[in-house]
């Protein structure tokens, strides 16, 4: 399989306190990927690495060519990040939410893209008018998911969806991010405190613990090993 | 420095600046004593506006209305306003109308203040601005009060000391008017920077800070908010209503002009140049507002701009252009005015002391 | 008599309106700016000066002929709004609020006095390019001018209506006002979107010092008033709603020009000219104590 992005010896901090130590990653195209971790770890840091939200040293490279500038140039680059927390606009409409999406594609796209992602989430095209801050909680994630499909990307990656949402919406989400993959063969790379659900989503794993990779390995050898068992898993 | 050694120096500064204050007039011209009679008077606004902008953070654009209205209770007292049609008859002696031009300021700064209360940062700044600008048609609308757009003339007034023209007989001393202003101003300025310490040192002061750096940590400590911000409103605007009291006297006249939008801008611009939340920049500050528009137009230190600068900078206008890109840049150098540069000296002092003792 | 009377009524409240217009315009300006920068731009007035002051210096001492000389004004105009926001708002747009109001105000000052130091202070005259007739209609009288204004003003509302609701970039512009974090993580280029804001902002200034200059005289001075009044305005209608500052423009404009109306009668002859910026600034206070967020905003929410 071919490496789509690859992290190695990745450095970052905010202002004087440092968040990552030395973390080195891959995702492979079409690969579903999940960091997992307790709080303070250094996961929505790695994301935010990645998308450049944060001073980071070390390399990261997307398909061969290294990521430099802010969140505008990873954009471009083709990455998506869904933000901890939805990530939408809550003042600006479903429909306007999603255009955004496809803020970085060229030309007359926005319309088709806009299509082939309401075929997936029918009621986005039906309250289109709708203002994103008026949806449920779930329905924003799945709006902020839908965005992010908006603009074709090479990459996407996923803040903690299951923040805040009941089990079957979760559940429900994580079941679009797979049927995505498969038929789209999109390439994720989800960080989540809810180790079960995303292990069971993804086919490979990392656990980071104070700022550095502990553990990686493949979603099944990580679900049958002890001690990711008693941290994370809880049985 | 220990707290100790900090208010021994703040003693000793203070006694140096009360000589220097009383000898200063024999070194400069009569003419010199004036302007810088009037820095005298911009130091006491500034320490009122830096009681409330520096210590509390609410934003003034506004504290030129209360100077106003300081200087027109100093000319209504004295001249009266029946002459148009109103009802005080005024004769009160200048120096006595000072207290009460502080009075009705800190009153109707109270008044505003309460308002105020709920406004914060831009708004307030919006708010002040507006009365700022509102003030002139305000007193030309209530001509009977005020004069209307001619003003109130104080000059040769027996209530006005000295005429203007008269020599003054002070202590066995006979001072020109402008020495006299210049003393009259500076020493109500020194008692104004006295009472500004003393109110900042103690308890009032620390809720003032309080309320500046966290207004929810402030009201969890049991600050009261509303009576803070209320009483800093009113204290820094009766300082404000006696430093327009003495404007007046030194204009010997008030009327909307005296008292133009521009001076709002001024104030604000002497406590931010005087560094906020310090109060011996206040005399910098002072200074600056003072003598910079002159500079800008060749005067003094401007003498050593280059003849073709001075030449435009003496248009009307030029100094403003001067005022206002000086304004920016200082904004981009010393964010936090002259007295946060001294700070920061003293600081990278004390650390160097602290690290010597290592 | 009774109709006489009613056309006069309705002449004050279209002149009204007329004036509400230019309010508007600049109100709007404001709120571009506040909403996605959180400044106050206390230098808006005499940015709208110097642009009036730019297309008058272009007619009469550059000989062009009245419209190329508003298109380049305005096209300076824009160009001037984004370089006052790359390289003198950008700095300190982070900082404190008082960092942010005093460059505004230094501004402010620098105008005023570029403009008087070029120009002089006395007063010009900027021809209405609507002509100096009349317009009457069922016995209402409107100067062309008034007729000109509320056009103009109603055309650039709905232009950047249109601009807002439908272009890319509009919706980029409103992404960043609301959550420029979020908007940098879509692609959009934040930094060049609030530059942009403030050429917007700058060219809606130009347009209303323009109708100000032709409706009174071009003076250095004359957008001073203007200010608070968009101040007003945009107070009434929520400092963060653009639907606001044009209702807001339109009201303050309506209220003012009825208490003239009014005048004319006993229980209103308190009222004269000289009470129109206290008016304003009362307006100011009450909105800010009664409803904050004016007539179109939604409550600030205070985080702690």
């Amino acid at each position: 399989m071919k490496t789509l992005l690859e992290l190695d010896a990745v450095q970052a901090r905010y202002g004087p306190v440092q968040a990552l130590y030395d973390v080195s990653l891959t995702v492979g195209e079409g690969e579903v990927v999940s960091v997992l971790g307790a709080n303070g770890a250094g996961k929505t840091t790695t994301l935010r690495a990645i998308s450049g939200m944060v001073s980071r040293s070390g390399a990261i490279e997307l398909d061969g060519k290294p990521l430099r500038g802010g969140p505008e140039a990873a954009a471009r680059a083709g990455i998506a990040h869904v933000p901890e927390g939805r990530g939408t606009f809550v003042e600006l409409t479903v429909t306007e939410n999603l255009r955004l999406g496809a803020y970085t594609l060229k030309g007359r796209k926005v319309k088709g893209e806009i299509d082939r992602v309401t075929a997936f989430f029918p009621w986005m095209a039906e309250r289109g008018n709708q203002r994103a801050g008026t949806l449920s909680g779930g329905e924003q994630q799945m709006l902020a998911l839908g965005r992010a499909l908006m603009s074709r990307p090479r990459l996407l990656l996923l803040d903690e969806p299951s923040l805040g949402l009941a089990p079957m919406i979760v559940r429900d989400f994580f079941a679009t991010v797979r049927r995505l993959n498969e038929e789209e063969g999109l390439t994720v790379l989800v960080v989540e405190q809810d180790a079960r659900i995303a292990l069971a989503s993804s086919v490979r794993a990392y656990v980071l613990e104070v700022g550095r990779v502990a553990l990686t390995g493949t979603s099944a050898e990580l679900q049958g090993d002890e001690s990711v068992r008693r941290s994370y898993l809880g049985y | 420095m220990t707290p100790r050694e900090k208010r021994i120096a703040g003693f000793v500064a203070f006694g140096a600046l009360v000589v220097a204050v009383a000898v200063f007039p024999a070194f400069v011209s009569d003419f010199k004593a004036r302007e810088w009679a009037y820095v005298g008077i911009y130091l006491i606004a500034l320490l009122g506006l830096n009681m409330l902008t520096g210590y509390t953070g609410q934003i003034s654009l506004g504290h030129g209305a209360f100077m106003a209205i300081g200087g027109y209770t100093t000319a209504i007292l004295m001249a009266g306003n029946e002459q148009f049609g109103g009802p005080i008859s005024g004769g009160m002696k200048d120096i006595y109308t000072l207290p009460l031009a502080g009075l009705v300021a800190g009153a109707v700064g109270l008044a505003f203040g309460l308002p105020a209360l709920r406004l914060s940062g831009l708004y307030l700044a919006l708010a002040t601005f507006a009365v700022a600008v509102a003030m002139p048609s305000t007193a030309r609308r209530f001509a009977e009060w005020t004069g209307g757009g001619q003003g109130i003339q104080l000059s040769g007034l027996p209530e006005l000391t000295g005429g203007s023209v008269e020599d003054v007989d002070i202590l066995g001393l006979s001072l020109s008017p402008n020495r006299w202003l210049y003393y009259l101003s500076w020493s109500i300025a020194l008692v104004a920077y006295a009472v500004a310490w003393l109110v900042l040192r103690g308890r009032t002061g620390r809720a003032f800070r309080a309320v500046r750096d966290s207004e929810t940590a402030a009201i969890s400590s049991g600050v009261s908010l509303a009576r803070y911000k209320t009483l800093a409103f009113g204290i820094s605007a009766a300082f404000a209503g006696v430093a327009g009291g003495l404007f007046a006297l030194g204009t010997a006249s008030v009327s909307p002009d005296v008292f133009p939008i521009t001076l709002s801008i001024f104030l604000l611009v002497g406590v931010v140049v005087g560094g906020l939340g310090g109060l011996s920049g206040l005399v910098f500050g002072a200074i600056v507002i003072t003598f910079l528009p002159l500079w800008a137009q060749g005067q003094d230190l401007g003498s050593l701009l280059p003849q073709g600068i001075v030449e435009e900078t003496q248009k009307p206008g030029g100094s403003s252009i001067v005022f206002g890109v000086v304004l920016i840049l200082l904004m981009f150098v010393l964010p936090n005015g002259v007295s946060g540069l001294f700070r920061r000296a003293g600081q990278a002092i004390a650390k160097r002391r602290y690290a010597r003792s290592e | 008599m009774v109709a006489a009377s009613f056309a006069e009524f309705a002449q004050q409240v279209l002149s009204g309106l007329a004036s509400g217009g230019i309010y508007a315009s600049l109100a709007l300006a404001l709120v571009i700016i506040h909403r996605s920068t959180g400044v106050i731009n206390f230098a808006q007035g005499e940015m709208a000066t110097l642009s009036a002051y730019i297309a008058w210096t272009l007619t009469f001492n550059h000989g062009w002929s009245y419209w190329p000389a508003v298109a380049l004004t305005l096209v300076i105009s824009f160009g001037g709004g984004v370089a006052i926001h790359r390289v003198i708002i950008r700095p300190v747009e982070r900082g404190s609020v008082l960092r942010v109001v005093v460059v505004t105000i230094g501004l402010l000052v620098a105008i005023n006095g570029f403009v008087l130091w070029r120009w002089g202070g006395e007063p010009q005259l900027l021809e209405s390019p609507f002509g100096t007739g009349t317009v009457q209609f069922q016995g209402v009288i409107l100067t062309r001018h008034e007729v000109g204004t509320i056009l103009v003003a109603l055309g650039t509302v709905g232009l950047l209506w249109l601009l807002f609701r439908f272009t890319k970039l509009g919706l980029a512009m409103r992404a960043t006002a609301v959550n420029p974090d979020e908007a940098r993580l879509v692609g959009v280029r934040v930094t060049w979107m609030l530059a942009l804001g403030w050429g917007l902002a700058a060219t809606l200034g130009a347009i209303a010092g323009l109708l100000t200059a032709s409706s009174l005289l071009l003076d250095p001075n004359m957008m001073v008033a203007v200010l608070i009044y968009a101040f007003a305005a945009a107070v009434l209608g929520g400092i963060d709603s653009p639907v606001g500052a044009v209702v807001g423009g339109l009201l303050l404009g309506l209220i003012l020009s009825m208490l003239s109306y009014l005048s004319q009668y006993q229980a209103f002859s308190w009222f004269n000219e000289e009470l129109k910026l206290p008016a304003a600034l009362l307006i100011i206070l009450i909105v800010l104590l009664v409803k904050p967020s004016g007539l179109f905003g939604k409550p600030e929410v205070k985080r702690v």
